[in-house]
């Protein structure tokens, strides 16, 4: 068996004080350094919650969640957040970059936050970053001027400067047209095959999800499905 | 560069027009500031030295003389006596040599001079005026009061025969500089002077009255060999006249009057131009930091998203915190320098508009290196203290929530 970067282990989260909503009930789920993991399920199913979760932005209501080993009900706020800019990369639907920054200072931001300062080698390795996802060129652009696909594109580059062992990616392809989403998700997957980084994917599409090595499908809060898939 | 400096100039490049509008809010709050305080610093500085300028910071005289009751009833019997108070004499203070070498030792006087002075009348002609002699030694006497920097013509005396007279008199008497002018004092001596000088200290009654003679001729006549009916003095805090007076009183036992005691009125005036220009200020920073508050306040709702990636990147809410800081902290600096500047310019502006009939400054108007560097620090420390609840909220949002708020 190969490193767990992610283990959780009857995970539950619980929202409201008086009106108690159950959104995640037990979820048991171990994911392997290197793995591409699809998380499907309907909308309202818990897949957000359980991505926030994972990306330690929130804690569980029960149940043991690890994160490279170690358990995060040990860490105050503080680690948590050491933790997470050192051990995991965020893509979003939106891609969320800073509309302030230029494409190359968005990407060195992860770098730059964890030593507390930016450098001329955080941007060096941003170009470098840059130039893995074809944006070389545009480094010095102003985000909100690039296309969808190209904002994506940098969005994943940050994601992956630090190299970080465990990547998520709330719909990474849900605001693109079929080819340009084809283009990213492939450049997801070439990462994910060059760096031995963990991916999960969160995402509605069967197609996308069929391309991963694993599908785990979550519905009502529980995991109904996690089978892995034969290419 | 630090990673919270980076990010908040940043955020500031981001919102130009907000900026640029506090920073000019700000700007115009410091040159406020400034140019009140220089101009309240000039007017109180003039009026100070207008006042200073024909007296001594604490004058020191002989004690009242008091009617003595003589009584010649047998003992235990009670007497009823009505003690009129007698009229005031030119008198000398009783070994007056000796106190001013005493108060000349003060560490807090700067210098001490002895005058002689009483009423007289000045006649030309048929032409007479009432006037007050003022028997000086010269060269301390201008240290006390800067009477040789007033003089409109000729020099203060030089010798027993010459006086130096007041502007106003001479018009008055329709002398100038070589006439002659006969000085009698009450007690009926008279003695022929030669007008040396004309002054002119910007008091009118002083300019209308005072005939500047030498001590000695002073002391002869107005019947006072060898005396001293006063020792005015110079000290080095002017603030602290009172305090001096109270203590040469203490220790001496003779009358101490200092300049404050005799302008009351003129500090109590000062004082409340202070306390108002005070609360000014006091009003204008606190719509400094509203301005920079609301700002800063909008900024953090705008940017709930940006902060959300930011912590989900794992930037510490202590650094999260510190982006807003610092943006209050920049804005506060860049106003400071356009607020200065401006101050700077208003008062250049002002002190050319403010001209008397000859083209002089009405008063003096300048805007010092720690008047500056003051109004910079209280636009700075405002800057920060206004972003300082606007940060703590930054740093309290939770990541979750915010990137799910987009």
């Amino acid at each position: 068996m190969t490193d767990a970067v992610l283990d959780l282990q009857g995970v539950t989260k619980d929202f409201g004080d008086e009106v108690v909503t159950h959104v995640l009930k037990g979820i048991d789920l171990r994911i392997e350094a290197g793995e591409l993991t699809a998380l499907v399920g309907p909308s309202g199913s818990g897949k957000s919650t359980l991505l926030n979760l994972l990306g330690l932005l929130d804690r569980p209501t029960s149940g043991v969640l690890r994160v490279l080993g170690r358990d995060i009900a040990a860490l105050d706020d503080t680690g948590l957040t050491e933790l997470r800019g050192r051990s995991i990369g965020f893509v979003f639907q939106f891609h969320h970059l800073l509309p302030a920054l230029s494409a190359i200072q968005n990407v060195m931001l992860p770098l730059s936050i964890a030593q507390g300062r930016t450098t001329a080698e955080h941007r060096a390795l941003a170009l470098e970053g840059l130039r893995e996802v074809g944006l070389a060129e545009r480094a010095d652009e102003r985000t909100m001027r690039l296309s969808g696909g190209q904002q994506q594109r940098v969005a994943i580059a940050r994601a992956l400067i630090g190299r970080p062992p465990l990547v998520l990616a709330d719909e990474p392809t849900g605001n693109l047209d079929t080819a340009t989403a084809d283009e990213v998700f492939e450049l997801l997957r070439g990462f994910n095959r060059r760096a031995k980084m963990a991916f999960l994917i969160v995402t509605h599409s069967p197609e996308l999800a069929a391309r991963c090595d694993r599908i785990v499908t979550l519905v009502d809060g529980r995991i109904v499905e996690d089978r892995a898939v034969r290419h | 560069m630090p990673i919270a400096v980076f990010l908040a100039l940043q955020f500031l490049r981001e919102g130009k027009a907000a900026s640029g509008l506090v920073v000019a809010a700000v700007g115009v709050g410091v040159s406020v500031i400034v140019f009140l305080s220089a101009l309240i610093s000039g007017l109180q500085t003039s009026l100070i030295e207008k006042t200073l300028g024909s007296q001594a910071h604490v004058v020191v005289r002989p004690p009242e003389e008091r009617a003595r009751a003589v009584r010649g009833s047998a003992e235990g019997e009670l007497v009823a006596s009505n003690e009129q108070r007698p009229a005031q004499r030119v008198r000398s203070i009783v070994g007056w040599q000796r106190i001013m070498s005493e108060l000349a030792a003060d560490p807090a006087v700067e210098v001490v001079t002895p005058v002689v002075s009483g009423p007289g009348f000045a006649v030309r002609g048929t032409a007479s005026k009432s006037v007050a002699v003022l028997g000086v030694d010269i060269s301390s006497y201008v240290r006390v009061v800067e009477i040789d920097d007033r003089l409109q013509a000729g020099t203060l005396p030089r010798s027993g025969a010459e006086a130096a007279i007041g502007s106003e008199l001479a018009a008055d008497l329709g002398i100038e500089l070589g006439d002659k002018l006969r000085l009698q004092a009450a007690g009926g001596r008279t003695e022929l002077f030669t007008v040396s000088g004309v002054f002119r200290l910007g008091n009118r009654e002083v300019d209308q009255r005072w005939v500047l003679v030498t001590l000695r001729s002073g002391q002869t006549l107005l019947d006072l060999v060898g005396g001293a009916s006063s020792l005015e003095l110079r000290i080095r805090e002017v603030f602290s006249a009172d305090r001096t007076a109270e203590y040469i009183v203490a220790r001496t036992g003779l009358v101490a009057e200092s300049w404050m005691s005799t302008n009351a009125e003129l500090l109590t005036a000062l004082r409340s131009q202070s306390a108002s220009s005070v609360l000014i200020q006091v009003f204008v920073v606190l719509a400094v930091s509203i301005g920079i508050a609301s700002v800063l306040v909008v900024s953090v709702v705008q940017k709930r998203r940006e902060i959300g990636i930011l912590r989900a990147m794992g930037l510490s809410r202590g650094r999260t915190t510190m982006v807003f800081l610092v943006q209050g902290g920049v804005l506060g600096l860049l106003g400071s320098v356009v607020g200065v500047s401006a101050g700077i310019a208003v008062a250049i502006a002002f002190r050319g508009a403010a001209v008397d009939a000859r083209g002089e400054p009405l008063f003096p108007i300048e805007v010092e290196p720690t008047l500056a560097l003051t109004s910079a620090a209280i636009a700075i420390a405002t800057g920060l203290v206004a972003a300082v609840l606007p940060a703590i909220r930054a740093g309290r949002l939770d990541p979750a929530v915010a990137i799910r708020h987009d």
